[in-house]
């Protein structure tokens, strides 16, 4: 055993009856990347939370050494010195994770007076520098910063620096970019890379993104229903993986399958400079008297031909939800128009525009939050029936619930089952089922996939491209992944501020990005 | 050794290929709605499962109270026929009295005459209405002590408190249940359209609101009560005007809530109606507050009942009241069995329903049983 820094022994995990971690063993040498990988509900994160007994409810076999020394048998109060000294922890959500009463600097000098017992003159410094080395920008200001007044990638940076203040030998990142930006992602992997190297600590990182660990690990454990399935060397795993899951987990990459368009295929969906705009307080006195405006979306211009798909990529803020929302209505649109099968809407009537929302449908991004949980699966379902097709008999209502059901691979058993009885990507296909059995036209898939596993978002995404082939669907798939929009769209929106900035066919867009902002969200995600 | 499965978070058909070929028929059967799993775990916490049943159990004998406490026998046999005392009004020389008024049946003459062989009269077990007045009972002045006639004693007018109690308690479930309904159906109404619709009308409504909830209830009570003869409907009205600006706040904010969430937003690109969304769709994923706050509002509604009649501000003649009684309690402190009797009947009504609550809370709660609810 040569130095072995941190060792799990036959470490099973269980809350009440319900084993989590089921006789995992892995090591940590000093100085190593480790990559934990699993999908949601493997039992990665609980893994990475006994380490410093930050579970609460569970009962933890097996041993945990650190430096040689059994974790599991030290009493608490020894413990605290432990966390945040030897092994620190990054957490996936920074906003939730950080204490918003207190300023981050207040934060970090917390750690290092508790820690390393400095002054708090000492201590203001040194976490001065250590937000200059995170990256963070004008750190002397940063340090008086309450969390909610910086980004979601300075607070991760925040959160890095707290986590180093006490040069611990161990970090623990549990999905540090999951809730960043592409382009932010890739720098906070860059910086924590950097890190690593010049303090030489060992980093546990803990995530589903396949992407992320092929760049920053040197060994991968991959987990798959509470045991470990399989580990070794990042090239070799990536290369050869030797466990059927593994397999099944790095062919679930999304690749691009799509069917070209006909030549002459109409144009179904045209907006024409649609321009959003929210009222925002101006700061000051100024507040009092007038709002001020913020532009959500500035004059887009997007169109969609039959069959088609057009992916729009950006990053959160960029406004290509309100895109998604404008198209359907669901926000007050400024100024522009928006042509529906050729017809203005604005020239429909009322009753026309309610009859046309049955051909122009959504499927969000949240499968939970997408369905009603005190409905069931059919009243889901046939409720768009009822309301746009009030013609159908309860039985023929009944047998197209069902066959939608099946289109999108249900059994009707699922049909007075309610939505807390289905994992994310049936529910998302429950959604999907929402909107194929009014028979529309144009789907529009917000952030489809986000919420779901990469094998799991894998298989939705082959779903909607049958569908398309199937019944000539046209998508609108909005996501701020590349590699999703890669697998589906014919062609490609850059959406940054508010602007479409670059657009075209996927391909070109991808091989030669032309706007800054494209290059650098290119180069981010490949 | 895989990890067990767990009823609810378990996905059902985990991995399958998109084609639906290879379907496991092992969907679980039992398709427990969102409410009936509240329900069954309200059911698991005894103390309030056990204060509903025997609650309701006494709300439902005090509602058939005149079997319970009448001074009307049930069914009288007399002279070979038939008399429904409860339906039907005798004169007393119907059953061989002298005098053409209406027969008092706690009367010894008229006892005596059942008494005789061939005839007989089944009583309700305790033999007073609430208004009766116990002329020929063992108590020698009023406010009288527990004995065998009045098994609680008499009040100051010389009515059977155990009467008094039992129609004071239907009269003021009854009271407080009408209070509940009507401010709960207000309040939804009102917090619905606020969370609901937001913005301008949120603001001008809550500004309302504002105005309505600093009035003066109380007041408003007194002057009431000094211009108009007080009834029950004027109580009513005067108490159910104000009960439902607290709900209103929870609906409403559960409503800005729930819009926000992505069903809904699919529900309006699905082409419903604002009133389908509401109704169908927020409304039954709002109802938390609304259902955990009814035994509170019960109880609430009760004392608010008793403390006007406490106040002497409730309807008055000699409809039974518990408010009333704790009053006579108060100015006869020597007669205990009044304000023992009277109190003791309000805490146990405010307990039950406390203890309800209580549980109803925790049911509404999916952590107790570590279930994902979403």
């Amino acid at each position: 055993m040569k130095n072995s820094l941190l060792a799990l022994e036959n470490v099973s995990i269980t809350f009440g009856k319900k084993l989590a971690v089921d006789r995992l063993n892995l090591e940590i040498h000093a100085g190593e990347r480790v990559a934990l990988v699993g999908e949601s509900g493997s039992g990665k994160t609980v893994t990475a939370l006994s380490i410093l007994r930050l579970l609460s409810h569970a009962k933890i076999d097996g041993s945990i050494r650190l430096q040689g020394e059994d974790l599991l048998q030290k009493p608490i109060s020894e413990l605290r010195t432990i966390r945040g000294a030897d092994v620190a922890m990054i957490f996936q959500e920074p906003m939730s994770a950080l204490n918003p009463l207190y300023t981050i600097g207040n934060q970090v000098i917390e750690t290092l007076i508790l820690h390393e017992g400095l002054n708090p003159k000492q201590a203001r410094e040194k976490t001065i520098h250590l937000f200059e080395r995170t990256g963070i920008r004008e750190p002397e200001r940063r340090v008086d910063s309450f969390p909610h007044q910086l980004s979601g990638g300075q607070r991760q940076r925040a959160m890095i620096a707290m986590a180093l203040a006490c040069r611990p030998k161990l970090l623990i990142a549990d999905e540090p970019t999951t809730a960043l930006d592409t382009t932010i992602r890739a720098r906070i992997v860059k910086l924590l890379l950097d890190l690593q190297q010049e303090e030489g600590m060992a980093v546990l990182l803990i995530t589903h993104d396949l992407n992320l660990v092929r760049r920053f690990a040197q060994r991968v454990a991959v987990m798959e229903n509470g045991k470990l399935v399989e580990s070794g060397d990042t090239e070799t795993l990536y290369n050869n993986p030797q466990h059927p899951y593994t397999v099944k987990l790095l062919n679930s990459l999304p690749s691009r399958h799509i069917a070209p368009i006909t030549k002459d295929a109409p144009i179904l969906l045209e907006t024409k400079q649609l321009r959003v705009e929210y009222p925002k307080k101006l700061p000051g006195w100024r507040g009092l008297f007038r709002s001020g405006r913020f532009i959500a979306l500035a004059g887009a211009d997007v169109s969609l031909r039959e069959g088609e798909t057009i992916g729009v990529v950006g990053e959160s803020g960029s406004g290509k939800s309100t895109l998604a929302q404008a198209i359907l209505s669901l926000v007050a649109v400024k100024s522009g128009g928006l042509d529906f099968e050729g017809i203005p809407l604005a020239q429909r009537s009322k009753r026309e525009r309610r009859a046309l929302r049955a051909r122009l449908q959504v499927v969000f991004q949240d499968p939970f939050g997408a369905l009603s949980p005190r409905q069931t699966v059919g009243q889901i379902v046939g409720e768009g029936l009822g309301l746009h097709f009030p013609e159908l008999s309860n039985t023929e209502r009944h047998a197209k619930i069902v066959d939608v059901l099946a289109e999108v691979g249900l059994p009707s058993s699922a049909l007075n089952s309610y939505p807390h009885e289905f994992s994310g990507g049936q529910r998302q296909r429950i959604a999907i089922a929402r909107t194929l059995v009014l028979a529309p036209r144009v789907l529009i898939l917000d952030e489809p996939t986000s919420a779901l596993d990469v094998s799991i978002q894998n298989q939705v995404l082959q779903l909607l491209v049958r569908l398309q082939k199937k019944y000539g669907l046209s998508y609108v798939l909005i996501s701020h992944d590349l590699s999703v929009v890669n697998a589906l769209a014919h062609r490609l929106y850059v959406m940054h501020d508010g602007e479409i900035v670059e657009m075209g066919d996927t391909e070109a867009v991808i091989a030669n990005p032309q706007h800054p902002y494209t290059q650098r969200l290119v180069s981010a995600s490949l | 050794m895989s990890i067990p499965a767990e009823p609810h978070s378990t996905p059902l058909l985990a991995g399958i290929d998109p084609l639906p070929k290879s379907q496991p028929a092992n969907i679980s059967h039992d398709h427990v709605s969102p409410s009936r799993r509240i329900w069954l775990r309200f059911k698991r916490q005894r103390l309030g499962y056990w204060s509903l049943i025997i609650f309701l159990s006494v709300y439902g004998l005090s509602l058939a109270g005149e079997l319970i406490s009448n001074e009307k026998p049930l069914v009288v046999y007399y002279q070979g026929h038939w008399y429904f005392p409860l339906i039907n009004q005798y004169q007393e020389s119907v059953f061989g009295g002298d005098l053409p008024v209406l027969a008092d049946y706690n009367d010894p003459f008229i006892r005596g005459q059942f008494d005789k062989p061939g005839n007989f009269a089944i009583y309700p077990p305790n033999p007073y209405y609430y208004d009766t007045l116990c002329y020929f009972s063992s108590s020698t002045h009023n406010p009288g002590p527990p004995s065998r006639d009045n098994w609680l004693g008499t009040d100051t007018s010389g009515y059977d408190i155990t009467a008094r109690l039992i129609y004071g308690f239907r009269i003021s479930v009854s009271f407080a249940l009408g209070l509940t309904l009507v401010g709960t159906v207000l309040g939804i109404l009102i917090g619905s359209v606020q969370g609901y619709f937001g913005g301008k009308v949120d603001l001008f409504t809550q500004r309302l609101i504002e105005v309505w909830g600093s009035m003066p209830e109380l007041y408003l009570l007194i002057i009431f009560a000094s211009i108009f003869q007080q009834s029950f409907t004027m109580l009513f009205i005067l108490l159910a005007l104000f009960g439902w600006v607290h709900l209103s706040d929870y609906v409403r904010a559960e409503f800005l809530r729930n819009r926000q969430l992505e069903y809904v937003k699919a529900a309006r690109a699905l082409g419903l109606s604002h009133g389908q969304i509401i109704w169908r769709h927020i409304l039954p994923n709002s109802l938390t507050p609304v259902i955990t706050f009814l035994p509170f509002r019960m109880s609430a509604g009760i004392m608010a009942l008793a403390s006007v009649d406490f106040l002497g501000l409730g309807v008055g003649g000699q409809s039974p009241s518990l408010g009333r009684l704790v009053l006579q309690g108060k100015e006869n402190l020597d007669a205990w069995w009044i304000s023992l009797s009277s109190f003791g009947v309000l805490v146990l009504t405010i307990l039950l329903l406390t203890f309800m609550g209580e549980a109803l809370r925790n049911a509404m709660d999916a952590r107790i049983d570590g279930q994902r609810t979403d």
